[in-house]
């Protein structure tokens, strides 16, 4: 798949994440999952969904150009 | 002893504060922006750090004991996706075009991108104007927090007063680079301390599931959205993060960056940065009704500093104080130098000297402007009601509300300064509409259905720019090429 091809999926992928957040399905459910209400454990899931599809951004979708006045080095 | 904890932690963040200082190089572009030398971590770090404010922290758990675990929604998993988009969409380009062209401020890039001194001077204003309640936030919370973790022992003015002198100290001393270590510290102190309390409190509960169970039977509303979160305010609420894109504290630590690639870290981590602070905060926010069950509206705000007080007495109390005091620093910091550079760069160096001032000129001005901006906040601090606190929300909106701006900037090579004006004049006259009716009344929403006015503001300022753009004449070819070369 071309670089244009991957960027056009994790945008789309970007949208139904966004609608995602919307969980109006768990609005009144008060029932524990992991130890956690459902509504605050489905958000915390979110989270770390949002640091995946965040991670396949950086290294399937980055912005190369930008580089190119990088003068390398070591970095903390 | 508390105090003695809170005392000994503050003399380390001077120490890491006076130590970055051996690497000053002497020059504006160092102390403003630490010669753009910020690598992925310390980025990642201090971004999340100087976001993180004392009303991320006490008002996380202010609000969960009001509302419960919509909170969360509301405010955290809707930073978790947009904020990184932000870093990664806005923030490298900026760095990217900062780099190139040698900006130190936002102003900088605005007025060099659409060829007008009116539009800088314009974000100028209403950027400072939104800041202040933010800053005044900072140094209230700190005292506040002192204060009640001290049982009273320390007056509000003194906590104050010890926040701006340590940030005075450090910040003055060492600029970007010392703000950036500090802040690196100070974050991973209140991410670790969070943790410590929330584990020690939970157990005086007897564990989570005892905790939840107790807080389940006094108000079982706080275990879902429910009644307390509209389905339309959770999804206009969204908005609310994209302050971050136009945040003078977060440009400036944008532009620190060592290189495009330093951003990697703060858009991958962000969200699991923000799942480690806010979870235990609205959860111990959420069992603040077990001990507190009467606190009115803003006086759920020191919660969490009253269940530290309460729960965790002595040395863990002073560290869970220090926490707090990191929290409330680590932005302070930022944004008082952020608006000390603004103030050197955009007014003083570009009206005053023509653009031509000395490198030690430009330390000298920064410096003395970051004396006066916290200098001039404890006094404020001093008369302001802590009803200021409410003012936070309308600053998060004034800034995202601008974000057309910053987009149309990056993205759209046909909007032109009059699109910029027009933009900026329309949040300017919303903001100060919605305001009147926000202030008088705190659950205002549009029409009384859930949206957020800044979902109206951030439409309009988009609508306006566009309009404005259209009705104009186009950029020139020189101005396109210089921002729109790769």
């Amino acid at each position: 798949m071309d670089k244009k091809a991957t960027r056009t999926l994790l945008y789309i992928a970007l949208f139904v994440l966004f609608l995602l957040h919307n969980d109006f399905w768990l609005w009144e459910d008060a029932s524990l999952i992991f130890g956690l209400p459902a509504g605050l454990a489905y958000h915390a899931i979110y989270c770390l969904v949002a640091a995946g599809l965040m991670a396949l951004l950086v290294n399937l979708a980055w912005p190369e150009h930008l580089d190119v006045s990088d003068d390398g080095g070591a970095e903390l | 002893m508390t105090t003695f904890v809170i005392f000994v932690y503050l003399i380390i963040v001077l120490g890491i504060g006076m130590l970055s200082h051996r690497m000053f190089r002497g020059t504006g572009e160092d102390y403003f922006v630490a010669s753009r030398s910020i690598g992925p971590f310390l980025l990642l770090m201090s971004l999340f750090g100087t976001n993180m404010t004392a009303f991320a922290i006490l008002g996380a758990s202010g609000e969960a004991y009001h509302t419960g675990i919509g909170v969360f929604g509301l405010m955290a998993s809707s930073s978790a996706l947009v904020i990184p988009l932000v870093f990664y969409f806005v923030g490298t380009r900026l760095w990217s075009l900062g780099k190139k062209y040698g900006y130190l401020t936002q102003v900088q890039f605005f007025r060099d991108r659409w060829r007008s001194d009116g539009v800088g001077l314009a974000l100028f204003a209403v950027l400072i104007a939104l800041v202040i309640p933010y800053l005044l936030i900072g140094v209230m919370g700190g005292g506040i927090t002192l204060n009640q973790i001290t049982d009273g022992q320390i007056p509000t003015w003194i906590g104050g007063l010890l926040v701006c002198v340590i940030v005075f100290i450090y910040v003055t001393y060492s600029g970007a680079r010392g703000t950036a270590w500090v802040n690196t510290f100070q974050t991973l102190v209140f991410m670790t301390l969070g943790g410590v309390a929330f584990a020690v409190i939970v157990n005086k509960y007897g564990g989570l599931a005892s905790a939840l169970e107790q807080v389940r039977e006094v108000r079982p509303n706080l275990l879902i959205f429910g009644e307390n979160i509209k389905p339309l305010k959770l999804l206009t609420f969204m908005c609310i993060p994209l302050s971050a894109g136009m945040f003078p504290h977060i440009f400036m630590h944008w532009l620190t960056a060592k290189n495009a690639r330093s951003f990697r870290y703060p858009v991958i981590f962000y969200p699991v940065c923000i799942a480690v602070v806010w979870i235990p905060s609205v959860l111990l926010g959420m069992m603040g009704v077990l001990d507190f069950p009467d606190l009115q509206g803003p006086a759920a705000n020191s919660v969490l500093v009253q269940m530290v007080a309460r729960h965790a007495p002595g040395f863990l109390g002073g560290l869970l104080g220090a926490g707090v005091f990191a929290a409330i620093m680590s932005s302070l910091d930022s944004q008082s130098l952020s608006i000390g550079t603004m103030f050197t760069q955009d007014i003083v160096r570009h009206y005053g000297f023509h653009d031509k001032m000395s490198e030690s000129q430009q330390v000298l001005f920064g410096r003395l402007f970051v004396t006066a901006i916290l200098a001039l906040t404890f006094f404020l601090s001093l008369i302001t009601q802590r009803s200021i606190f409410k003012l936070a929300v309308w600053s998060f909106s004034g800034y995202a509300a601008l974000f057309p701006v910053i987009l149309a900037a990056l993205f759209w090579k046909r909007s032109t300064k009059w699109g910029a004006a027009a933009s900026i004049l329309s949040v300017v006259l919303l903001w100060i509409y919605f305001f009147r009716i926000g202030w008088e009344n705190p659950e205002y929403t549009v029409g009384g259905v859930g949206m957020m006015p800044v979902a109206i503001m951030l439409g309009v300022s988009a609508l306006a720019m566009v309009v404005g753009s259209l009705l104009s004449r186009p950029p020139e070819q020189s101005v396109i090429n210089r921002f729109f070369a790769t």
